[in-house]
Formats: structure tokens, C-alpha cells, sequence
């Protein structure tokens, strides 16, 4: 019964690792609605993997420890070719887990992504800063303030090469590809996300854009309504409204010279 | 909108050079010799031999079409490369292993780390496998030498030219090509001249790998020995003929993509300039349309070394050998499927992300399938665990394990859009490529140095290599799972505080890593000059390559072999895989091939 044995202590330690592995959390801490039901995904997988890898791993433990070579030992092992069975085995039910997986990952997605009536602000980045503009209330900013517990809507554009759009504790990330001023080329430009917590958060650019690339960061204040009126009604007006974020983006910022080291920059997180 | 080009990315004077010169210096040596007296009517040299078989070490640096040099060639001029893109990565290291800026500035450290990535993967992996198997697979199959013995040779000597392009961009005006090994479009078309050896270094490179694939199936398909019918075939031939299908296929889109860059560069043509109506994400579909199918061309020659190596190393015959070959063209097939699961968070369209996820998740399964017959190869076996070429047999499992698991993580949208461009990627990354393809390599070079070389290499510092490699490895890329989760994003010179201390674990680590390959340089230099002769087949394996002599007479065979059988018969009373010329044709009957039906009781699973 030593296949019995094997799959027990493949199961045990399994349950082992998935506890120890849950203890971390692991993708930070998560501050819109979006992080929820991704980290609980992921601990979905983190459980699923620590099976599957105890499953090939005590095994090849066992076998290595039972059928290893003593000094000298010249004979052949066992003629066995293959176990029909076995085999069908083995590419069933990794079929069927991947594609459970892919249908769970498919309502997280739909769930993360669902619209409802969010507030739009555009995102332009530029080598290498960002500028935020509010299309409603017609003003521009160098900082992105969101009122907490409201859906927005970022529109991401760029002024020229591909940026990328990241708040860890949101887990939203998105590439900014659409130039300012161009006709949509079917690129998704919109990403929805509802930040719930308050704070102040860093926007980073995970998508290499030059030598400025990494220091290419920008202040996200998550605030309460009251606080986010306040803050909007300071900021500058939108020069042309029609326009938009294209040319307001450029005056915006110098978009010269990258930002100074990041070695002093903490996140306000830890 | 400006235009991105700017008079620093045109440079013609030194572009037509960049293109001319490799292809003077391949005429130069000879490359063409006879296909110019084709051309020109004269009569072609008949094929004399005289450049068959290295006398001395000088030979390996001419022409030489023996497919033996060849892959000599291959194999030590890729290990150079290995060499210079650890060395780089080093530097990375060195430079990240405190927050701030050290040691380069941000421009030289997107330098390095772009031609880090391009030596690594155009001249390292991709090659060095070719220079395996070119050694390898001709005796694996009973095939006195390459289809084409010319065009071998010319795919080689298109090799040190790709990697010299790249390497030379660092003392071009404006610095090395710095847009990282995907060039993503338009940061590479506005980039400084640096870029343009890059586009023409994938060309050479991709040439190459064309040519050899083209070889490959050619002589996989037609040359094989009498006898030896598909089904016959070690799994080595199978890898590479898999890895040949996706190389012809695939390659030419990245060979297209780094063309459409160079004349957006050079030429002033708006392939990917969205203002002037380019399409900006064109160049990521068309690269990772390649470049996914490339991530196969890394490891399935791979799995195919893998295959020879348990099976002879632990002295049974593979388990469930055709479901190991059709879990192969499986991952060939869907790999064609799945590109864009580099793009999930590209601003694609977003319909096509589910579709590529479900592809993606299905990869697993025919990968899972392998590592499950590998696991089922061992058990009941007789397991050399001290040979080195096992050891890294089994590392490879085992890192391998973990690259595929977070390969599957990084396939569900959901987790990707937070993990996607942080040092998760470059862990995943790592532990495919360092932990799963590089360890093949290892487990190659060592199984079959004796045969290569005619000496054995010293079994106790191939341990020490193995077990520093994988301490090293595991301290280097295990924690970069965890930064990157965390929010520290990949191909930045400088990085947030709160990373700092990993950081330095893993400098730290990458070093110990960088040193353990010093002791497999020394080894294989001193083995190679002094280490004790080596029998022809050491290892007793059935395949066709270890029944000649180390190292193999300069023609393979005086007459061809007969294969009679499956090529992992260990153990089976009489049964045999070739009869060699000149060996009494009294062996009887052919094994039959697989022997399931008989033996199925004595699986593991008998069990059940
Ligand atoms: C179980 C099998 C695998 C799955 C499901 C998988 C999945 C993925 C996914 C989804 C990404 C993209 C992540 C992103 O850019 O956001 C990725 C990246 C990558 N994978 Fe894999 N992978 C697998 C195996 C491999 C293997 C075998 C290799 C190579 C030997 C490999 C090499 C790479 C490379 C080089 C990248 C990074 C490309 C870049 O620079 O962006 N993967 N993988
Ligand atoms: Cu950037
Ligand atoms: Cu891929």
C-alpha cells in the first residue's frame, strides 16, 4: 500500500505548506474592492499549488530515498513502460483543475471589472510623470486625490511611449498606450476600480519607459468626500475643457528631468 | 504629436556596417564558398572530407562542417556568452544590492540589463541546445553527419555575430539598446543607435536558429537509421523535432517585428508611430507571437535531455514513452495559442484575454504530464543519485515544479494584472529558465562530456556545482516572488526602502550562484585536458551515440546501424535498441517497442 502512504503524506504535508503558505499576506495590504475577491483567488491557488506540489515532490522524496543506486550496483530497474490508467489519470485531472481555475479566474475577472456609474479622470503619463485631469469638474492635478468608496473611472493616456499604471494596494495595473489626441486604435484605455480605503497610496510605473523609468511615481490621496472637494476646488482649471487631457497634461509637468532618487522614498505603508 | 525619431536613431553610416560586416566576415571565412561556385558555374568543390574532424584545437576555429565541431562550436561559444550575461547580471546585482545609485546610472543599468536578457536568451539557451543536439542527435539516429553539412556551419558562424552585435552597442554613441529584450515599440523605435544592433543582432540570431531548425527536421525526418521508425525515436529526437516546428514557424515574427523597428528607425516608415497612424500594440502581438512559442524553444530541447538522463541514470525505460512524445507536439500546438497572455494588462482588446487564459491554464496539463512520467521513470528504478547529471535531473524537477506553478498564477488575469511587470515575472522568469532550462543544460553538458570529449569530468565537483547552483538559484529568485508581490516593479536601477534588505539577500545569493559556475569552468577545462579516458559508453545507455567511441570516429559509423527497438529497453532480458555494424546479426527479434500490456501490473499504480 505504499501508494496509499505516499498520497497520505503527500496530503498532510500539502495542508502543512497551504497553512504555512497562507500565513504571509502575500500581495500587501489591499485597499479597493478589487483586492478582495484577487487575494482570495490567490489563496485559492496558493492552497491548489501546495497539493499539487506536495503530490510530485513526496514522491520523488520517496522514490529517490528507496531506489537509489548502492555503491557499485550495475543492475537495471523494473521493465515497466507505463500504466494506460495512470496515464489518463494524470491528464484528466489536471484538465479539470486548470479549467475549474480558469472559469473562477474568469468570474473574479467580470467581477473586479463591473461598472457602475464611476466618476472619470484622466490618466497622462509622460517620460516620466504623471498628470491627472477631472473631465467633470474641469480641473488638473500633479497628484491623483479619489474620494473613498467611490467608483472611478481612469482613462489612461500617454504623451509618448507605453506607461503603465500600478497601485499595488488597489491590484489594478493597466498599460497606457492610447496617445493623447488619437482616435481609439481598439485599445482598452478604461480600467474601473472603487478605492475603500483611505490613505495615501504611491502610483507606480511598472512598464519600462527610459531611464527615468524608475523613479516615475505619483502621490494617490484616497480621502473623504468632504476632503476631495475641498482639495479639487484648489487645483488649476483645464485650459481648453474640450480638449482635455493632451495639452493640460503637457504644461502640467517639466517631464524632464526624472524625479531624485528613489532611495528616500518610503512608502507611506509600512 | 513629434516624431519619436530623432536624428540620434538614423545613423545609416553605421547601420549598412552593422548589416555588411557579419555578412562580409561569413564570406570571408568561407561560409559561401560553394554556393558562389554554384552561382557562378564553375564546378563545386566535391564534398572531400578535409573539413570534417578537428586535429586540434585550432580546427574549431575555422569552417568546419563536421557536425561533431559543430557542436563543440556551439557549445563553448554559447558558454562564452553564458559567461559575459552572467557577468552583466552581476553588475545588476551589485547595483541593486542597496537602494540609490551606486555603481551605474540609470541609463548604463537599462543597458545592462536589456543585452543581460538578449545574450542570455538569442546566444545562450536558444544556440546552446542547437549545440547539443547537433552533436547528439546525428549519432542518435544512425546519421553519418546534418542534412546539410554547409548550411550547419553557416548557422553556427552567424552566432558569434549576433552575440558580437550586442555586445558591441555598449561603445556605440548613446549606449547599449535599452528598451529590454522586448523592445516594446515606440520607446525602442525613438531609442539611441544602440537599439539598431539589437534589432540586427536578432536577425543573425534568428537566421541562425532557422537555418538549424530547417537541418533538424531535414535529417530528423530523412536520415534517420533503418529500423528506426517514429516510434522508435529517443526523446531527445522528439524534443528537437518539437523545438523545429515551432522554430520555423515562429521565428520569422520577431525576425519581422525588429525589421518593422529598424525602418521605423532608419527609414522613417510609421509601422508603430500611433500619431501618424501606426499601431503601437501591433508590436507586441507580432512579437509575442514569437516570443511565447520561444519560451517553449527553451526548454523542450530540454525536456528532452531530461528524458535521456532519468531514464539511463536510473536505469528504466521511460514511462509512458508515447504519451511523453504526444504531450511534446501538444504543448507545440497550444503554444501557438497563447501569446497574448503577455498582454493581459497591455490594453488589448479585452475580450481575447479569457480565450488566452483558458489556452494558458491548458498548458499545464501536457507539461504536467511529462514531470508525472518522469516521477513514474524513477520509481522501481536503480537511482544513480550521485551522478551529477541526475542530480541536476532532479533540481530540475523541482525548480521546474515551482516555475510551472507560477507560471499557471501569472495565467489567471486576475492574479496577472497585479504581478505582471514586478520581480514576480522575473522570478517566474528565472525559475523556467535558470531552475528548469539552464539545469538541462547542465544535466547535458555532464551526461555527455565522456562522449564529447573522450575524458570523464570529476564527479565530485560536478556535486559541488550542483549543490551550490541550487542553493544559490533558490536564494536568488525565491525571494523575488515576494518583492515583487509587494510592489517593487522589474527593469528599475533604484527601488523603495522597504525592500532594501531582500535586496541585498538576493545580491548576496546571485554572487554565491555567479561563483558556483567557476567551479564548473575549472571542471570541465581540467577534466577535458587531464581527466582520465573515458569508455564509450560509460553510463551502459542503449541509445544509438553511446555504442561508438568517446569521442565518436570522425565518420559516426563505418556502415549504418540497424535499430531493432524502443531506445529504453533497461532491463528487458535480450531486448536491444540498435545492432551496430559488424556485431553478429544473431540478436533474434525486436523488442517489442512498448511492452505495456505485459507489464502494466507492475506499475506503481498496480496499487490501485
Ligand atoms: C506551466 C507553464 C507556464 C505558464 C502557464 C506560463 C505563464 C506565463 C505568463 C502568463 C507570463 C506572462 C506574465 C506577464 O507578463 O504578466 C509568463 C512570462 C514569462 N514566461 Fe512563462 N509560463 C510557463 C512556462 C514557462 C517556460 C517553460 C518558460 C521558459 C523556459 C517561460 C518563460 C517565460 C518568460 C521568459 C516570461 C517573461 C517574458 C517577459 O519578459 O515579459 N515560461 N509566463
Ligand atoms: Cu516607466
Ligand atoms: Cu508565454
Amino acid at each position: 500500500m505504499t501508494i496509499f502512504k505516499l498520497a497520505c503524506a503527500a496530503l498532510v504535508l500539502g495542508t502543512i505548506t497551504a497553512v504555512i503558505m497562507l500565513i504571509p499576506n502575500w500581495n500587501g495590504p489591499g485597499a479597493s474592492t478589487a483586492a478582495g475577491p484577487i487575494d482570495t483567488l490567490l489563496d485559492v491557488m496558493i492552497v491548489i499549488s501546495s497539493y499539487v506540489f506536495m503530490i510530485v515532490m513526496v514522491p520523488l522524496a520517496y522514490a529517490l530515498w528507496r531506489w537509489r543506486a548502492k555503491p557499485g550496483d550495475e543492475s537495471d530497474g523494473e521493465p515497466i513502460h507505463g500504466n494506460t490508467r495512470l496515464e489518463i489519470a494524470w491528464t484528466a485531472i489536471p484538465t479539470i483543475i486548470v479549467l475549474s481555475a480558469a472559469i473562477y479566474s474568469w468570474i473574479v475577472l467580470e467581477d473586479i471589472e463591473a461598472a457602475e456609474d464611476p466618476l472619470p479622470i484622466e490618466v497622462t503619463a509622460q517620460q516620466y510623470a504623471w498628470s491627472f485631469s477631472y473631465p467633470e469638474e474641469g480641473k488638473v492635478a500633479e497628484e491623483l486625490h479619489v474620494p473613498v468608496g467611490q467608483q472611478i473611472a481612469l482613462e489612461l493616456r500617454t504623451l509618448d511611449v507605453i506607461h503603465s499604471f500600478w497601485v499595488p494596494e488597489w491590484r489594478i495595473k493597466r498599460d497606457l498606450v492610447r496617445q493623447a489626441g488619437t482616435p481609439s486604435a481598439d485599445i482598452d484605455d478604461d480600467v474601473v476600480v472603487t478605492p475603500t480605503e483611505e490613505g495615501t497610496f504611491t502610483l507606480v510605473c511598472t512598464e519600462l519607459c527610459g531611464y527615468g523609468h524608475a523613479t516615475m511615481r505619483a502621490n494617490v490621496v484616497v480621502e473623504s468626500e468632504e476632503d476631495y472637494e475641498a482639495w479639487l476646488a484648489e487645483q488649476e482649471d483645464i485650459e481648453e475643457p474640450t480638449e482635455g487631457a493632451a495639452s493640460a497634461g503637457a504644461d502640467a509637468t517639466s517631464g524632464e528631468e526624472p524625479p531624485a532618487d528613489l532611495g528616500a522614498l518610503e512608502s507611506e505603508e509600512q | 504629436m513629434e516624431l519619436f525619431q530623432t536624428e540620434q536613431t538614423g545613423y545609416p553610416h553605421l547601420v549598412v556596417p552593422g548589416i555588411t560586416a557579419p555578412l562580409g566576415f561569413l564570406v570571408g571565412i568561407g561560409c559561401f564558398d560553394y554556393w558562389f561556385r554554384w552561382a557562378a558555374g564553375k564546378p563545386t568543390l566535391p564534398e572531400d572530407h578535409s573539413q570534417h574532424g578537428a586535429k586540434t584545437w585550432k580546427d574549431y576555429f575555422r569552417f568546419n562542417t563536421d557536425h561533431k565541431v559543430i557542436g563543440i562550436q556551439y557549445i563553448v561559444t554559447t558558454m562564452f556568452f553564458f559567461l559575459v550575461g552572467g557577468l552583466l547580471a552581476m553588475l545588476i546585482r551589485a547595483e541593486l544590492a542597496e537602494p540609490g545609485t551606486q555603481l551605474v546610472d540609470a541609463n548604463l543599468y537599462n543597458g545592462l540589463f536589456s543585452s543581460h536578457a538578449a545574450l542570455m536568451i538569442f546566444t545562450f539557451i536558444i544556440p546552446v541546445f542547437a549545440g547539443i543536439a547537433n552533436y547528439v542527435l546525428p549519432l542518435m539516429i544512425g546519421a553519418p553527419d546534418m542534412a546539410f553539412p554547409r548550411l550547419n556551419a553557416l548557422s553556427f558562424w552567424m552566432l558569434p555575430m549576433a552575440g558580437l552585435l550586442f555586445m558591441v552597442s555598449f561603445i556605440v554613441p548613446g549606449g547599449a539598446f535599452d528598451a529590454g529584450w522586448t523592445g516594446y515599440a515606440p520607446l525602442s523605435t525613438g531609442a539611441p543607435l544602440g537599439q539598431s544592433f539589437f534589432n540586427l543582432g536578432v536577425q543573425f540570431a534568428g537566421a541562425s536558429s532557422i537555418a538549424t531548425a530547417l537541418n533538424f527536421l531535414v535529417t530528423i525526418i530523412t536520415m534517420r537509421a533503418p529500423g528506426m521508425t517514429f516510434w522508435r525515436m529517443p526523446l531527445l529526437v522528439w524534443a528537437n523535432l518539437s523545438t523545429s516546428l515551432l522554430v520555423v514557424a515562429a521565428t520569422p515574427f520577431i525576425a519581422g517585428a525588429q525589421f518593422m523597428v529598424l525602418l521605423d528607425r532608419v527609414l522613417g516608415t510609421n509601422f508603430f508611430q500611433a500619431a501618424l497612424g501606426g499601431d503601437v500594440l501591433s508590436y507586441q502581438h507580432i512579437f509575442w507571437f514569437y516570443s511565447h512559442p520561444a519560451v517553449y524553444i527553451m526548454i523542450l530541447p530540454g525536456f528532452g535531455i531530461i528524458s535521456e538522463v532519468i531514464s539511463t541514470h536510473a536505469r528504466k525505460p521511460i514511462f509512458g514513452y508515447r504519451l511523453m512524445a504526444l504531450a511534446l507536439i501538444g504543448i507545440v500546438v497550444l503554444s501557438y495559442t497563447v501569446w497574448a497572455h503577455h498582454m493581459f494588462v497591455s490594453g488589448m482588446f479585452s475580450w481575447l484575454r479569457v480565450p488566452m487564459m483558458i489556452t494558458t491554464l491548458l498548458i499545464a496539463v501536457p507539461t504536467g504530464i511529462k514531470v508525472f512520467s518522469w516521477l513514474g521513470t524513477l520509481f522501481y528504478g536503480v537511482i544513480h543519485t550521485k551522478s551529477t547529471a541526475m542530480l541536476f535531473s532532479i533540481g530540475f524537477l523541482v525548480t521546474f515544479v515551482i516555475g510551472g506553478i507560477s507560471g499557471v498564477m501569472l495565467g489567471m488575469v486576475p492574479i496577472d494584472i497585479h504581478v505582471s511587470d514586478t520581480y514576480f515575472i522575473v522570478a517566474h522568469i528565472h525559475f523556467v529558465l535558470f531552475g528548469g532550462s539552464v539545469f538541462t543544460v547542465f544535466a547535458g553538458l555532464y551526461h555527455w562530456f565522456p562522449k564529447m570529449t573522450g575524458r570523464m569530468y570529476d564527479e565530485r565537483l560536478g556535486r559541488v556545482h550542483f549543490y551550490l547552483t541550487l542553493v544559490g538559484m533558490l536564494g536568488t529568485f525565491v525571494p523575488m516572488h515576494w518583492i515583487g508581490m509587494q510592489g517593487m516593479p522589474r527593469r528599475v536601477a533604484d527601488y523603495a526602502v522597504q525592500f532594501s534588505s531582500w535586496n541585498l539577500v538576493i545580491t548576496i545569493a546571485s554572487f554565491l550562484l555567479g561563483l558556483a559556475q567557476l567551479v564548473f569552468l575549472y571542471n570541465m577545462y581540467v577534466s577535458w585536458r587531464y581527466g582520465p579516458k573515458a569508455a564509450a559508453n560509460p553510463w551502459r545507455a542503449k541509445t544509438i551515440e553511446w555504442q561508438v567511441s568517446s569521442p565518436p570516429p570522425v565518420f559516426n559509423f563505418p556502415d549504418i546501424p540497424r535499430v531493432v527497438g524502443g531506445p529504453y529497453e533497461f532491463g528487458v532480458p535480450g531486448a536491444r535498441h540498435v545492432i551496430m555494424p559488424g556485431e553478429e546479426a544473431e540478436v533474434a527479434r525486436p523488442a517489442p517497442a512498448r511492452a505495456e500490456a505485459e507489464s502494466g501490473g507492475q506499475a506503481p499504480a498496480g496499487a490501485q
